[in-house]
C-alpha cells in the first residue's frame, strides 16, 4: 500500500511537471511566438478568442502567477483551449478524435514488439554460441538503428508503391463510411499494415536484446544446471524455468521503452498520414496552431505517464521484492 | 558492472606491488579495443568521421550546386542520381556526414555531461541532494522526449544545428544520469573509497582518483547510447522540417525527399541513401555499446566451448 501511495505521488509529481513545462514553454521562448501567431489570426478570429488566446499564452499583463494559476484551474475543468486551425472546435474535440487511433495503433504494435521479442530473446539466449544467436542479435542491432520515419518511407515505398499491395496513407479510404462491416474492417486493416510493421521492425530489437540478456544471468544460475542434471526437458527449463524469471526485469524495460515506442510512432503516423495524435500534432505545427499542440504535448505526457504508473504497479504486484524497497 | 582492479587482487604486501602496476583506466580501454564488436563498431564510426573531414576532397561535386538534371538515376557521372532541384545526391550524403555528424556527438556529449554532474552528485553526496535530484531525472525520463523537443522546436523560430543540438542535449541525459548515480552510489560506499576518505582526501579528488575511473565503461556505453539516440533524434526533427532546411544533413535531405515526392517518381536513390548512412552510423554506434556491455558483464559474452560441452 505504501509503495502504491509513493507511485502514485510520483504520479502527481511528474503530471505537475509536465502541465508546467507546458505552461511555461511559450512564456520562456524567445521572439514571442505566441504574438506571432496571433498577429496571423487577427481578423480571422473573433475578438473575445483573440483575447482568449492571448491570455492562454501569458500576452496579458497579470503577475505570472494569477496566471498560473487560472491556468491550472482551466485544466482542471478539462478546458484546453480552442483550436485555431479548425476553429471554434475546442481542443479536446480535436484530440478525442485522433486519441483512439494513435492508442490502437501504438498499443497493437507494443503488444505483438514485445510478446514477439521477448520469445525471440529466449531463443537467441538458449541457442547462444550458434549460428541463429550469431544472427537475430546482428539483425536487430541494424533494425534498431534504422530512424522509424525512414523504415516508414521504405515500406511505403516498397509495399505501397512499388507493388501495390497496400494503401500509401490514412487510416481508411475517403469513400468508406466507418462502420462495422467487414469491408470496412478489411479497409482499416490494409490500411494499418504498413504503420504497425514500421513500429513492429524498429522496436523488437529493443526487446529481444533485453531479454537475451536477462536469461543469459538466468542461465548461469545453479538452479538451471541442477535442473539440466535432474534431467528435466529442454523445453522446460527454457521456458518454466528460465524465462519466467528473466521476464520480470524486462518489464522494467517496457516502462522505460514507452517513451520511446510513443515517439516512434508519432514519427510513423506522420509518414502515413494516420490521423492520430503524432499526425495531429505535426499539423498542428506546420499551421501554428499552439493550442493545439500544447493540448497535444499534455495529452501525449500524461497518456505516457499513466501507462507508467500501471506498468509498475503490475510489476510490483509480479515482483515483491520492488514493494520492499 | 566492472569490478574495480583493486577488488581483485587482496591487498596482501606481497601484491600490493601488483596493484600499482595495473593501470585501471588504460586497461578497460585496451580491454574494449580488444572486443570484436566494439572494434567493428568504432572502425565503421570512423569511417564516417573520416568522410566528414575530407568532404572537400572527396565529394564530386558541390552539394548545393543546382545546376543537373533533375531525378537522374544512379550513373557514371552521378553515381548516386540526382535529386528533383538537380543536386548531385552523392556529394549531399558526403556533405551531410558533417553536420549530423557534429550535431550527435555534440548533443551527445552535452547530455553525456549533464548525466555524469547529476549522477556523481545525487549517488556520491545522498541524502536530500539525492533524493531532488533522483526525483527530477525520474520525472524527465518519464516525459516523453520527441513531442517535447518538436514543441519546443516548433516555438524556436530560428533553428539550426546549434539550437538542435541543445535540445536534444538538454533533454536526453536522464537516462544516463539514473545509471551513472546507482553506479556511484555503490562506489561510494566501497572500501577503498572509505580509506581515501580516511586519509583525509577531498571530495573532488577522490571522485576524480577512486569513483570516475571505475566508471570508465558505464560512461563511454552511456555518452555511445546518447550519440545514437541524439542522431535519430536530430534526423526525425531535421526530417518534420524543424531544422534549418537549407542546410545539408541526411536529415533535411530526406525532408526535401519527402517533400519533392521521392517516393512517387520513383527516386529511391534520393532516400534511401541518406537514412541507410544514419542506419550504418546508428548500428555503428549500436555495436560498440554492445561491446561494452559485453565487457561490463562477462556473463554475455558468449562461452562457446563450454555450452557446446553442455549440450553434447
Amino acid at each position: 500500500m505504501k509503495f502504491v501511495a509513493q507511485r502514485f505521488l510520483f504520479l502527481l509529481l511528474s503530471v505537475w511537471a509536465a502541465i508546467t513545462i507546458n505552461f511555461f514553454l511559450p512564456r520562456m521562448m524567445p521572439g514571442n511566438p505566441a504574438e506571432v501567431m496571433l498577429a496571423r489570426y487577427q481578423g480571422k478570429l473573433n475578438p473575445q478568442a483573440l483575447h482568449a488566446l492571448a491570455l492562454q499564452f501569458g500576452i496579458s499583463h497579470q503577475p505570472l502567477w494569477v496566471q498560473y494559476w487560472s491556468y491550472l484551474i482551466s485544466l482542471l475543468h478539462g478546458n484546453l483551449g480552442v483550436s485555431v486551425s479548425y476553429y471554434p472546435t475546442p481542443v479536446t474535440t480535436v484530440i478525442a478524435q485522433s486519441l483512439p487511433w494513435t492508442l490502437a495503433l501504438a498499443g497493437t504494435a507494443t503488444v505483438i514488439s514485445v510478446v514477439a521479442g521477448t520469445w525471440l530473446g529466449v531463443i537467441s539466449a538458449w541457442h547462444r554460441g550458434t549460428i541463429v544467436d550469431d544472427i537475430l542479435p546482428i539483425a536487430t542491432t541494424v533494425s534498431s538503428a534504422i530512424p522509424y520515419f525512414w523504415m516508414a518511407l521504405l515500406l511505403l515505398y516498397l509495399f505501397g508503391f512499388l507493388l501495390g499491395w497496400f494503401p500509401l496513407g490514412h487510416a481508411y479510404s475517403t469513400i468508406m463510411v466507418p462502420s462495422w462491416s467487414a469491408g470496412f474492417v478489411g479497409n482499416l486493416l490494409a490500411h494499418a499494415i504498413l504503420p504497425l510493421s514500421t513500429i513492429l521492425i524498429s522496436s523488437l530489437g529493443g526487446w529481444l536484446m533485453s531479454m537475451r540478456n536477462n536469461m543469459l544471468h538466468i542461465l548461469d544460475d545453479d538452479f538451471m544446471t541442477f535442473g539440466e542434471a535432474r534431467g528435466l526437458s529442454s523445453r522446460r527449463l527454457v521456458y518454466i524455468y528460465a524465462a519466467r524469471n528473466a521476464i520480470l526485469p524486462n518489464l522494467t524495460g517496457f516502462s522505460m521503452a514507452l517513451g520511446f515506442v510513443v515517439s516512434g510512432a508519432l514519427l510513423t503516423e506522420i509518414v502515413f498520414s494516420y490521423p492520430g495524435l503524432g499526425y495531429q500534432l505535426f499539423t498542428a505545427v506546420e499551421n501554428e496552431d499552439y493550442p493545439l499542440m500544447q493540448g497535444l504535448f499534455l495529452i501525449i505526457a500524461l497518456a505516457v505517464l499513466l501507462a507508467n504508473f500501471i506498468t509498475e504497479l503490475i510489476y510490483a504486484r509480479l515482483d515483491p521484492r520492488v514493494r520492499e524497497e | 558492472m566492472i569490478r574495480p582492479v583493486r577488488e581483485k587482487f587482496p591487498l596482501s604486501l606481497r601484491s600490493l606491488r601488483k596493484v600499482d602496476e595495473v593501470k585501471r583506466p588504460s586497461s578497460i580501454w585496451s580491454r574494449m579495443l580488444g572486443n570484436t564488436k566494439f572494434r567493428w563498431g568504432l572502425t565503421i564510426f570512423m569511417l564516417f568521421v573520416l568522410m566528414a573531414i575530407l568532404a572537400p576532397v572527396i565529394s564530386p561535386y558541390s552539394p548545393t550546386l543546382t545546376s543537373f538534371t533533375p531525378l537522374d538515376p544512379p550513373s557514371l557521372k552521378h553515381l548516386l542520381g540526382t535529386t528533383a532541384n538537380g543536386q548531385d545526391v552523392l556529394s549531399q550524403v558526403i556533405w551531410g556526414t558533417r553536420i549530423s555528424l557534429g550535431v550527435g556527438v555534440g548533443a551527445g556529449a552535452l547530455s553525456i555531461v549533464i548525466s555524469i554532474a547529476i549522477g556523481l552528485l545525487a549517488g556520491y553526496k545522498g541524502g536530500l541532494a539525492d533524493k531532488i535530484l533522483t526525483t527530477v531525472t525520474n520525472i524527465v525520463l518519464v516525459i516523453p522526449g520527441l513531442p517535447l523537443i518538436i514543441v519546443v522546436a516548433a516555438y524556436v523560430r530560428a533553428t539550426g544545428p546549434l539550437t538542435i543540438a541543445l535540445v536534444i542535449g538538454l533533454t536526453g541525459w536522464a537516462w544516463g544520469a539514473r545509471v551513472l548515480r546507482s553506479q556511484s552510489l555503490s562506489l561510494a560506499s566501497r572500501d577503498y573509497v572509505t580509506a581515501a576518505k580516511l586519509q583525509g582526501n577531498s571530495d573532488a579528488y577522490i571522485i576524480r582518483q577512486e569513483i570516475l575511473p571505475n566508471m570508465i565503461s558505464l560512461i563511454v556505453a552511456n555518452f555511445v547510447y546518447s550519440v545514437l539516440s541524439a542522431i535519430l533524434a536530430e534526423a526525425a526533427l531535421e526530417f518534420l522540417g524543424f531544422g534549418n532546411v537549407s542546410d545539408v544533413s541526411w536529415g533535411t535531405m530526406l525532408y526535401w525527399a519527402n517533400n519533392g515526392q521521392a517516393l512517387l517518381s520513383g527516386a529511391w536513390w534520393w532516400f534511401v541513401p541518406p537514412g541507410l548512412a544514419i542506419a550504418m552510423v546508428g548500428a555503428s554506434l549500436a555495436l560498440m555499446n554492445y561491446g561494452v556491455d559485453e565487457i561490463a558483464n562477462p556473463k554475455l559474452s558468449v562461452h562457446r566451448k563450454r555450452r557446446a560441452n553442455k549440450r553434447s
